[in-house]
């Protein structure tokens, strides 16, 4: 009984039916996406984006033609940049500390960062509205960004743990014996290195938060983000506008994630 | 370098960012509680009285959307399993040099806004839409048939939106398992559904649960998807809590709610744990 190993396939039938069946999950998955992208295309003329009435390129011409909806993409934006700076470092910080060092309390922060990642959103969202409301403060674009940052401290802190962890400590300790002080081992041999994971945390961060809905719906008063605006807006139909957007936005992380793969290709390093 | 230095380096390193978790997320967790066991509304402000009643109140006002929730959640839950594992499987042993390109297809839809593809959903599936209009006139379904506003459409909506998550773990438990074990397995006589069920579904395992961890919490507290695709038939527990603190301000039922959901997800996230094994959580969670 000898059957031919496929490319690491063990024995096991079947390959052709899974093949197809991924496939059909693939098109399942990308079936809406599709659609929203071909509505921008649509020469709809009332309010309503619905039913398909031609080919038009000009919503294109007029991405920006809504004054609130560009200024909620603007904020969304805005967020997000500062979310992924300051969550960035933050992030790193804590993933630098888990990674390198053994102390006392790391348990704590490690349960934390935990709770974080695996607490609903809304009950994560929900919380912090009490705090702003208990203490007076207004809500509005920073407490957005403070809820944000928030979420996405532990996603980068887990990355950069990684990272620190495959660390080759024997080239710090070279530089130590050729009498660079930590400060100078730390920005010019560890960063550097540990750098392409900080750089991924940080995307990861500006994701979550320019997609963030839950959150910024609790913390958000009367200030309306990208995500927001088009659930105000789906009472009344999604002008064709908010399906451009969506398209630029997507076409944007495709070619950002395209990118990054080519060059963070495996055989680069090491 | 001094030792005091070395000892308060990971210290330093860790206090902006910890700071910044303990005081918005821990902090306002424990605020939360304080809240849901307060009487009083936002004008003439709250009292602590560790009231329990509010507890009471919320949960036998509102037991039906949370065992609702519940329900939805453990079917998407099922769903997602069944949808991903073949998927993830097929990638990881079938995939050879594509694997990364497959991953990439899984998560292409995922670069669009989550309340976007939401919606996107509720145009394919509008009662003379796209899907349905052409069925309908064909003589296929009967006029009156629609899917939005059903359990079936809401449930669909979680499972589309959560597939990754499913996805992706079980991808990565699989793809560590060394095929030679499978091998052994099929040179010591069994047959391919043996093999699969002895050798390849308990290494699978930890993917498995770290899957359902990150889909079950999610999906059982989500409102979206109810709220676009569902009717007040399908009213889940997340759009009580949502509008109780922002249409109607109702603070402390509100929070007991959060509250209850939350204490509720980690049962049963616990329950689960200690059915399939804690050493399964650790390697989770130590990941």
């Amino acid at each position: 009984m000898t059957t031919p190993i496929a490319s690491r396939g063990p024995r096991i039938s079947g390959g052709r039916a899974l093949h197809i069946y991924t496939w059909v999950i693939i098109a399942w998955l990308t079936l809406p996406v599709l659609i929203m992208i071909l509505f921008g295309f649509n020469d709809t003329q009332g309010r309503y984006n619905q039913t398909w009435e031609g080919f038009t390129l000009k919503w294109y011409g007029q991405v920006f033609a809504l004054d609130e909806l560009t200024k909620a993409l603007v904020i969304s934006l805005v967020v997000a940049v500062v979310t992924a700076v300051v969550a960035g470092a933050l992030g790193t910080g804590v993933g630098y500390a888990l990674g390198r060092h053994r102390f006392r309390g790391s348990g704590t922060v490690n349960l934390v960062m935990f709770a974080t990642m695996s607490s609903p959103e809304l009950v994560m969202g929900a919380s912090l509205l009490t705090l702003f409301v208990s203490l007076g403060a207004g809500l509005g674009v920073t407490t957005i960004t403070i809820a944000h940052i928030m979420f996405s401290i532990s996603f980068v802190a887990v990355v950069v743990r990684a990272r620190v962890l495959t660390l080759d400590r024997s080239i710090e300790e070279a530089a130590a014996d050729l009498g660079a002080s930590p400060w100078t081992t730390f920005w010019r041999i560890t960063f550097p290195i540990i750098l392409p994971a900080v750089a991924s945390g940080m995307m990861l961060a500006f994701a979550l938060s320019i997609d963030d809905f839950v959150v910024s719906n609790f913390t958000a008063g009367t200030t309306v983000t990208f995500p927001l605006w088009i659930w105000g807006a789906t009472r009344v139909g999604l002008p064709p506008q908010v399906n451009v957007m969506g398209t630029l936005i997507f076409m944007a992380g495709v070619v950002i994630a395209v990118v990054t793969s080519i060059r963070s290709r495996p055989g680069r390093r090491r | 370098m001094s030792s005091t230095r070395r000892v308060l380096a990971p210290y330093l390193q860790i206090l902006p960012g910890g700071l910044w978790l303990l005081l918005f997320f821990v902090i306002p967790m424990v605020t939360m509680l304080s809240l849901s066991l307060q009487e009083g509304d936002i004008v003439s402000g709250y009292v602590f009285t560790g009231h329990w009643q509010t507890y009471v109140d919320a949960i036998t006002n509102y037991r039906v959307q949370l065992v609702r929730s519940l329900i939805y959640g453990a079917i998407t839950t099922i769903v997602l399993i069944v949808v991903a594992f073949p998927v993830a499987y097929w990638i990881a042993f079938y995939g050879g040099r594509r694997k990364p390109t497959y991953l990439f297809l899984l998560l292409l839809p995922f670069f669009v806004s989550f309340v976007l593809r939401t919606i996107s959903w509720r145009q394919i599936l509008t009662d003379e839409g796209m899907l349905l209009g052409p069925l309908k006139q064909i003589g296929l379904l009967p006029e009156t048939f629609h899917i939005l506003g059903t359990p079936a459409a809401v449930i669909g909506g979680l499972v589309y939106n959560f597939v990754p998550f499913m996805v992706l773990p079980i991808y990565v438990a699989l793809e560590r398992i060394d095929p030679r074990v499978v091998e052994a397995a099929r040179d010591l006589y069994a047959d391919p559904a043996t093999a699969f069920r002895k050798v390849i579904f308990p290494l699978a395992l930890p993917g498995v649960f770290a899957g359902v961890l990150m889909t079950f919490v999610p999906a059982s507290s989500d409102y979206v998807n109810s709220a676009v695709l569902g009717s007040s038939t399908t009213t889940m527990i997340g759009q009580v809590i949502q509008s109780q603190y922002l249409v109607s301000s109702n603070y402390p039922t509100a929070s007991a709610l959060s509250f209850t959901l939350m204490a509720v997800l980690l049962i049963g996230v616990f329950a689960y744990a200690k059915a399939l094994g804690t050493e399964d959580v650790m390697k989770v969670a130590a990941r």
